[in-house]
């Protein structure tokens, strides 16, 4: 059973936890107005924008902070093989066009065998 | 006398359409799943039979795509996937760690209702065209083909929700409903490898959903992300489905390795040689699996940097695999074996496994695959593997739980016969796809040139031979069911709980709540067991 | 534990209390790792159409950028606002179960759902500017006016990401709904406060998705 001073303090928490989940999306929103130097950075700010206010979300409003571990183990472990998987993709992604002149990242990307390439280097 | 068990103490259709009883729902698993089986069987022997001369024999090529695609897409989907975990799984999981259920009954009975609907519309897709993309369903051509495309990427997206909750619930039963006693290093070692494929289940599942409902939008909406022609990479198709399955092939395989890990120590009479590097082992390789995927694309167009990273990492994941070998060889080693049917498909397993495991190095090499990718080599790796390695285990589970899950004992005799024709008829068939691969025998062709015609025999005439021996199997497994119960709690003298109760067990499993003080490899002398030393002599 | 016990048959104290757990709280446990590792099935699921959108962005920027253009930022700050109160007003939720608050929890649910509601009708009337406007998925795009080709496939991704993203909310919806049903007949107490603590797990990771949704498809240039 809660007691009545932990009930405020709950209310007290996830009002807080509000205000800066709101104070961040107006950080984001006005973010995008400006200009950081390159396309990717825009990027990098605003994930790491979007990142702060998932976390808030997960340790206050889902309770990761207070729960048992396992939850939070379950939880990264998800993100960590999203992780993979966008990093894997993107390496290939990106690196087909160093290893192959000629397809830049403008056109589709045509499916070339590797020995076509090996026998066109030769 | 019969007892009262699982299987009689309720009675009618209904009781068993809406059972919440995890060894209720095993069964059903056991009979779906195995009749799939046969299905898919009955398509693998017509594809050999086509193959028996090098122009047509039987059906046209459009036929033979189908043939081949919906042989692969059952095979897996219906049958390899879900049969270990959900059939055998289901039923001795909460044995094995004294639950009387697992975590989420009602789960588990959706997850068979979704496989049950998933096979329907599978099995539908025949008669509404048929698919002939082959079973990893390549872009752009699934996106451009007729045929019932449509219907199949559903069916797979239903079913990939069965096997995730199957998933769900066996990490959170492993976790929560363990009897007293039994802390995670003295769970039965079959409980780490299933705990180890929910993990793939959970994680990878969902990006194969992902991957055919977008293929499905791509066909009905045009949504262009793997189309070139609107701007879409059809190698990012490839990466999609291979981020699922290759772990879905550790899905196949960590189920049978579990079984295995408790067959040879019951079997020899020893515990286990390093329980710990086992459990360990099964958990590694369902991180790793997910860092290889790749291997699948070294001629799609990936780029050769990704590929070079891939490849180095598939070298890998065959470290745990061979450390769970090495320790299987050595529990063996002045053991005291018994040879029964178990015991005997697992030392199958071991040779088998050893060599579709091996034969992947050369796959997973760059400069080999070039020549091998897409030949007859791939595809007696992968059925050494999967035949030979989940199917074989597959057996060696079934005659191993057969006693306790229907009280019967079945037929030695008819077991070493059919055994024997399964090993000979599975050698026969795959290793000389071996040969004629690296010759290079292209995969999935309907038509060959004729200097590849005797090899191709070779192989039918194995398929027959195998196909025999499996004919017998269901012959003799379903003869014992028609004997009056004979099956004592214990037939092979095993430590883990699912033994201490009787065969079939009761439907709350065990009449008092275990509590577990020893490993589940810790055998007592066999001088002391007067009763299983005669019946082993 | 010394000894083994019967097992008790506890069907007649506890009416939501399962036959093969000890209690509530091994129920309760279980259940929640059960419905994190169901969120991560979700997560991966996303992932997935982020990891293609990522992929196809980077392969045709300009047409994302000018996608992206056409898109009411005003109405996506909306409804990011609306999501984050209603995930708010779920926490609250949760925590009157918690405690017993039988008339808070009924109210907050009520909230809840009312702001799930709103969303879905801010998108559906960004929905219908966008028919109008011909910018449809796939094979039904007829925009004119494009100044780069591609722009088609941003908004396929906008459409299935969104869309799948609201039937997600939907689904959230009728969860609500059959809690507060539950509420109402009082099921739920200090004790057994279960489902609406694994449902409000789910709504926030629908709010989560939303929170990198509104970003990368409204804001980003």
């Amino acid at each position: 059973m809660s007691t009545h001073a932990e009930n405020k303090n709950a209310v007290r928490t996830y009002s807080i936890v509000l205000g800066a989940l709101l104070t961040l999306t107006a950080v984001t929103v006005a973010a995008a107005g400006v200009n950081f130097g390159s396309a990717f950075i825009n990027v990098v700010i605003a994930l790491a924008i979007a990142s702060a206010k998932a976390s808030l979300v997960a340790l206050y409003f889902m309770h990761l902070r207070h729960d048992r571990p396992m939850s939070a183990v379950i939880f990264v472990t998800g993100l960590a093989m999203l992780a993979i998987f966008l990093m894997f993709c993107f390496l290939d992604t990106l690196s087909r066009e160093q290893v192959q002149p000629g397809l830049t990242a403008q056109a589709p990307a045509r499916a070339v065998s590797i020995s076509a390439i090996i026998l066109s280097a030769s | 006398m019969t007892a009262a068990s699982y299987l009689t103490e309720q009675r009618g259709l209904r009781s068993w359409l809406f059972t919440l009883d995890h060894k209720r729902i095993g069964v059903m698993y056991l009979w779906s799943t195995l009749l799939a089986f046969f299905l898919g069987g009955v398509l693998a022997m017509l594809i050999r039979l086509e193959l028996l001369t090098p122009t047509r024999t039987l059906m046209d090529a459009d036929t033979y795509n189908k043939v081949f695609t919906l042989h692969g897409a059952v095979m897996i989907f219906l049958f390899i996937i879900p049969s270990i975990p959900a059939a055998l799984g289901n039923f001795v999981l909460p044995l094995l760690l004294g639950a009387r259920d697992v975590a989420f009954p009602r789960l588990n009975l959706a997850s068979y209702y979704l496989y049950v609907l998933g096979a329907l519309m599978a099995l539908a897709s025949m008669i509404t065209g048929g698919i002939d993309t082959g079973w990893t369903f390549y872009t752009p051509y699934s996106t451009s083909t007729g045929g019932a495309v449509n219907l199949v990427t559903l069916a797979v997206f239903v079913l990939g929700f069965s096997s995730i909750f199957t998933g769900v619930n066996f990490i959170a039963t492993t976790h929560k409903l363990r009897a007293p006693g039994m802390s995670w290093f003295r769970m039965p070692l079959f409980v780490w490898g299933m705990y180890a494929t929910a993990i793939i289940q959970i994680l990878a599942t969902p990006v194969l959903g992902i991957t055919v409902l977008l293929l499905f939008l791509e066909r009905v909406f045009g949504v262009g992300i793997f189309d070139p022609k609107l701007g879409g990479d059809p190698v990012l198709f490839q990466h999609f489905f291979w981020f699922y399955s290759h772990p879905a092939v550790y899905i196949m395989i960590l189920p049978g390795m579990a079984i295995i890990s408790e067959v040879i120590p019951v079997f020899s009479r020893r515990p286990i040689f390093g329980y710990r590097a086992i459990a360990f082992s099964s958990v590694a390789i369902a991180g790793v699996s997910f860092l290889v995927w790749g291997h699948h694309m070294f001629v799609s167009g990936q780029s050769v940097l990704a590929s070079a990273l891939f490849s180095f990492l598939t070298f890998l994941v065959a470290i745990p695999s061979a450390v769970k070998v090495f320790n299987w060889v050595a529990t063996m080693y002045k053991g005291s074996i018994w040879l029964q049917a178990p015991m005997i498909y697992a030392i199958m397993f071991l040779l088998l496994f050893a060599i579709g495991g091996l034969t992947g190095l050369f796959l997973g090499s760059l400069a080999t695959d070039v020549h091998l990718h897409d030949t007859y080599f791939v595809v007696a790796h992968f059925h050494y593997v999967m035949m030979g390695g989940v199917f074989i285990a597959f057996l060696a589970g079934l005659h191993y739980w057969w006693p306790k899950m229907f009280g019967r004992m079945y037929s030695e005799r008819w077991s070493r016969i059919a055994a024997a024709l399964v090993f000979v008829g599975f050698n026969t068939t795959f290793l000389a796809q071996f040969v004629m691969g690296s010759r290079g025998m292209p995969r999935r062709y309907y038509n060959y040139l004729p200097e590849f015609q005797p090899l191709h025999v070779v192989s039918t005439v194995g398929s027959w031979i195998l196909a025999l021996g499996l004919v017998i199997t269901a012959g003799y497994l379903l003869a014992s069911l028609r004997k009056r119960p004979d099956a004592p709690p214990n037939p092979w003298g095993g430590m883990t709980l699912e033994w201490q109760t009787s065969s079939p067990p009761p439907t709350h499993n065990f009449e008092t709540v275990p509590v577990v003080d020893h490993g589940p490899y810790d055998f007592p002398p066999l001088e002391a067991e007067e009763e299983l030393a005669g019946r082993r002599a | 534990m010394s000894g083994s016990h019967t097992v008790v048959e506890h069907g007649a104290q506890e009416p939501f209390l399962q036959h093969h757990f000890h209690d509530l709280g091994q129920q309760a446990e279980a259940s929640k790792i059960g419905m994190w590792l169901f969120l991560v099935t979700e997560i991966l699921l996303f992932g997935g159409l982020f990891v293609g959108y990522g992929i196809m962005r980077m392969l045709h920027s300009q047409a994302f950028h000018e996608g992206h253009l056409h898109l009411d930022r005003s109405l996506g700050a909306i409804n990011t606002v609306v999501l984050l109160v209603s995930s708010f007003t779920m926490a609250m939720a949760v925590h009157s179960a918690r405690t017993g608050n039988r008339e808070r929890l009924i109210l907050l649910l009520a909230a809840t759902l009312a702001f799930a509601g709103v969303f879905l009708g801010v998108k559906y009337v960004e929905y219908s500017h966008k028919f109008h406007d011909g910018l449809l998925p796939g094979r039904f795009y007829r925009h004119a006016g494009d100044s780069v080709p591609g722009v088609a496939v941003f908004f396929s991704f906008y459409f299935v990401m969104t869309g799948l993203h609201g039937l997600h909310v939907l689904a959230g919806m009728v969860a609500i709904s059959w809690l507060l049903r539950r509420a109402v007949r009082g099921d739920f107490s200090a004790t057994y406060y279960a489902p609406v603590d694994l449902t409000g797990l789910y709504w926030h990771l629908v709010d989560m998705i939303w929170i990198y949704l509104f970003p990368l498809l409204y804001l980003i240039s």
